[in-house]
């Protein structure tokens, strides 16, 4: 249910320093989301799925998982174009389409793909701990990264005691109905998940208390600068000041 | 309730960081290095809830449960429900990393906000009033959250109006719901575990 599906692979991008990936990751996203140059925006997302063929990861599972987010955006073509105020480009029947509309709803279709196709590229292409101890080394708040590591940690072990309550239900013969018996068992099982996580986290904490623990956390990882990721960074920061200057240009 | 990448305006989005950083900032001095357990297992156990779809009539809608979360965590709700939003966008693209202050914001602070409100009343002895609260704050959550998504859209563009009051609409059953739910597991937790209602801050 829950799994790394992207973060092993032996392409370039895979290799690269994790904590360059993260530094290249955010000021594209920024920029990307900020833009409103069609330019910029067809631009970015030729980057992003370049950096995705670059990372040779699965069309068929990365086409997946953008269907949902793209389900979202299809949503809103269907509004947007119908509410927006402006010229009218078309007409459904009673309803009128406006360029406006339409214009917007085809930024935020470019904008919300290149991001997220970057994201899969970059941040989803390595392990989550590893990008845990990444953004311990780029210096985010230690107690974040702390919570992070631990909530990614237990949720497998949370979601199979969901399964194994789940199932505990199905085999008492539960249907899930719009009724307020369906409604009750659900609301029963959160509170059961709540405070089987609870004690398994006072069990957790007084293990740790026995192994020593004293209230610091450390973290162990090395990594090490290659050329490939100075190159890397050069290319993709070029490029982010490229995106701004279309967009700066576009405005000007 | 989470609003994709490339939808709200820069203001928006920088408004949302800058009030996700306080919220986070607050919970994180109210979060010992010894509490960090609790509150990831705790998360983890919200993050798994929110993948649980309930069926509403033909379709389902996935559980929200800020209200319970903001009950249990109060000013600690900021960071865990900052890291179970940061875990969906990395694990599923559900959301982002642009919108995640945004989004921290749109479903922690309705959760706050309901702890203020309900907490102390859910703790009565179990009684019409502890049971209403209970619902009451799983439905405010929801119903702040889609009003805080609707305030963002407006505030992006003014064109949005129509798809804002649409989405809180939608969202009405959710509500309902939501409201339902927290009103089982907060008697469920009276029962059982009454001392995770008292809050871990």
């Amino acid at each position: 249910m829950i799994e790394e599906q992207f973060s092993t692979g032996e392409s370039f991008v895979h290799g690269l320093d994790p904590r360059i990936k993260i530094v290249v990751a955010i000021p594209f996203s920024v920029v990307v989301a900020v833009s409103s140059s069609f330019l910029a925006l067809f631009a970015a997302l030729a980057m992003s799925l370049f950096l995705l063929v670059l990372t040779r990861l699965s069309a068929r599972k990365v086409f997946y998982r953008l269907l949902l987010v793209n389900g979202l955006i299809l949503f809103l073509w269907l509004l947007i174009p119908f509410t927006f105020k402006g010229e009218a480009l078309f007409t459904i029947g009673p309803l009128v389409g406006t360029k406006e509309g339409v214009l917007y709803a085809s930024r935020i279709t470019l904008k919300c793909n290149a991001i997220l196709l970057a994201m899969i590229a970059l941040l989803a292409t390595m392990p989550v701990f590893t990008l845990g101890h990444a953004m311990s080394q780029l210096h985010f708040p230690d107690k974040i990264i702390h919570l992070f590591l631990f909530t990614y940690r237990y949720i497998h072990v949370i979601s199979q005691e969901y399964h194994r309550l789940v199932n505990a239900m199905k085999i008492r013969g539960f249907i899930a109905r719009t009724n307020i018996h369906t409604y009750r068992s659900y609301a029963y099982l959160v509170g059961m998940l709540l405070v089987k996580s609870y004690d398994r986290a006072e069990r957790v904490y007084k293990a740790m208390l026995c192994r020593g623990f004293s209230g610091k956390y450390y973290t162990l990882s090395q990594f090490s600068i290659k050329r490939g990721d100075i190159v890397y960074l050069a290319l993709m920061s070029a490029a982010i000041l490229g995106l701004v200057i279309l967009q700066w240009s576009a405005i000007a | 309730m989470h609003i994709s990448e490339g939808v709200l305006s820069a203001p928006v989005l920088i408004t949302g960081a800058a009030l996700a950083a306080v919220g986070i900032s607050v919970g994180l001095k109210k979060m010992d290095y010894e509490k960090i357990p609790h509150v990831a297992v705790l998360s983890s156990a919200f993050f798994v809830a929110s993948l649980i779809h309930v069926p509403i009539g033909p379709s389902n809608a996935h559980l929200i449960i800020n209200g319970i979360n903001g009950l249990l965590l109060g000013w600690l709700c900021f960071p865990s429900i900052l890291v179970a939003l940061a875990l969906q966008a990395l694990l599923f693209q559900y959301g982002g990393i642009t919108v995640l202050g945004i989004n921290t914001v749109i479903m922690a602070l309705p959760a706050l906000i309901c702890y203020y409100l309900f907490g102390g009343l859910v703790n009565r002895k179990r009684g019409l009033l502890s049971l209403a609260s209970a619902f009451g704050c799983g439905f405010l959550a929801v119903f702040f959250s889609g009003i805080l998504v609707a305030l963002c859209l407006v505030f992006t563009e003014k064109s949005f109006i129509s798809v804002a009051k649409l989405i809180v609409l939608a969202h009405l059953p959710v509500m309902i719901i939501e409201g339902i739910i927290t009103l089982f597991c907060v008697a469920f937790l009276a029962r059982v575990k009454p001392e995770l209602l008292g809050g871990l801050s």
